[in-house]
């Protein structure tokens, strides 16, 4: 018996759920336990009670209401890749979520518990930054939402209260015609990221770049927001030259050590990633004008 | 808490029902163990391998509805009502092999075996969603499988023996 003991509930809906998280000491939400049932394997987490939302289907859906996305926490992954209004409106969750774990992994994985358990590598967590997703949790109290921006606390730690639960992340549908890139460095497909990159850009009419979006990931404790970078490319026309040029900010930032890989590396490799994130989001954005 | 009097606390044991390879079972379990472990010692269906537990090796992956998962990281609370597939599940005792497994053995597509049932059932589920997998296609689905002493090669090979373009190969 490799997990250690623990008190098992499932509830049927969300408010029980929420319920249950305020009523428990010690606690743990169980998602698609890509990352919790490894540590409770390995006893890293020693819960006295595990909720386990795999058997609430209302945070299970995707839908698209008045211009925005809202994507229920216990979406599984494997179900936003194959979800055709996402591959429409929201291209950069396929191109982030191909680097994410495995098949094997993606459909238990959900949405919400990759956003909560806040890997600083974690793709849907940067991709959920550069599209300017908004936070819905839930609690005692009711729901209210926050700003992806202001979801990451610290290292790992999401800015959720204890008895509050990630019930749906909201997202803005970007403009028709927008493009999307994602890149990352792994040692291995489908590993967390030693740094990864993610861009959306919207062309104006004269082919010039009317707004830019770039994160980085597996930088930081959290991923990057590279407003700098943003606002130098905002009126340009895109080029390699001047994704290269405004890029080299990336390797400015503070970046982590770890076991692995070290912040001089991840400082080096990280305007490389963005270049190409830039790059990739731009020949989209292009090739959709063309179309 | 007197053995048998004692009524079941359902938040340390469940009683759960799990379809595996077409069969029923039903058994009490604790709530913390694993879909893995459930197979192997409450099932004696050891044919689902356990190398890392941690989900990182694939060689526990069964399907779970027709979906690949790894069953170190499922409870088997978690199948209850659900329908699993195991190796056993993918060939029939006395039977000649299914066309996967038997072109593994033609490619050399195993030697230790140790990972072969994890790396069959993602095969299957590769298999059933995209009948014509590219080499890419067929590395990327082998990328959540670990092998350790065959090499990839062979096993690539296989796939590809069974797809429709490979009557059209030149052969040397």
């Amino acid at each position: 018996m490799k997990p250690p003991p623990f008190r098992y509930y499932d509830p049927q809906t969300a408010d029980e759920a929420v319920g249950l998280l305020a009523s428990l000491e010690n606690a743990k939400l169980l998602a698609g336990g890509q990352s919790l049932m490894p540590m409770l394997n390995m006893r890293f987490v020693q819960p006295d009670h595990v909720i386990d939302l795999n058997r609430v289907p209302e945070l299970a859906f995707i839908r698209e209401e008045a211009g925005r996305i809202r994507i229920g926490a216990m979406t599984r992954q494997r179900d936003l890749e194959f979800s055709p209004l996402v591959a429409e409106r929201l291209p950069l969750i396929g191109a982030g979520l191909h680097h994410v774990g495995h098949r094997q992994t993606r459909n238990r994985g959900t949405i919400g518990g990759s956003l909560c358990h806040l890997d600083p590598a974690a793709e849907l967590v940067t991709v959920a930054m550069t599209l300017d997703a908004e936070i819905v949790a839930r609690g005692p109290q009711g729901e209210r939402r926050l700003a992806m921006a202001e979801f990451p606390l610290g290292f790992m730690t999401p800015a959720l209260e204890l008895d509050e639960m990630l019930v749906a992340i909201d997202i803005p549908v970007p403009p028709a015609g927008h493009g999307a890139g994602f890149v990352e460095m792994a040692r291995r497909h489908g590993d967390f990221a030693i740094v990864s990159a993610a861009a959306t850009i919207e062309l104006d009419g004269a082919g010039r770049i009317a707004r830019a979006v770039l994160v980085l990931g597996g930088v930081d404790v959290s991923p990057l927001r590279m407003g700098e970078v943003e606002e130098a490319l905002a009126g340009q026309a895109p080029s390699a030259a001047i994704f290269a040029d405004h890029c080299r900010l990336c390797g400015a930032v503070e970046a982590m050590d770890d076991a692995l890989v070290s912040g001089t590396y991840r400082r080096r490799i990280a305007p490389v990633m963005a270049r190409r994130a830039l790059e990739q989001a731009a020949r989209h954005a292009m090739a959709k004008v063309a179309a | 808490m007197i053995g048998a009097e004692r009524a079941m606390d359902e938040a340390e044991r469940r009683l759960i029902s799990v379809t595996v390879n077409e069969v029923v079972h039903r058994a009490e379990v604790d709530v913390r163990l694993t879909l893995a472990d459930f197979l192997r010692h409450t099932l004696q269906l050891t044919g689902t391998h356990v190398g890392c537990e941690h989900g990182v090796c694939g060689a526990c992956t069964v399907l779970v509805g027709g979906h690949t998962a790894r069953s170190c990281l499922m409870l088997a609370v978690q199948a209850h009502g659900h329908s699993v597939v195991t190796i056993e599940g993918l060939s029939t005792e006395g039977q000649p092999l299914p066309p996967l497994q038997q072109a593994l053995a033609d490619h050399h597509g195993l030697q230790c075996g140790f990972c072969t049932p994890g790396i069959l059932t993602t095969l299957t589920e590769l298999l059933r969603d995209n009948p014509s997998p590219s080499d890419e296609d067929i590395r990327v689905a082998l990328s959540g499988n670990i092998c350790r002493c065959t090499g990839y090669q062979g096993i690539v090979a296989a796939v590809r023996s069974l797809l429709p373009s490979a009557g059209r190969e030149v052969r040397g």
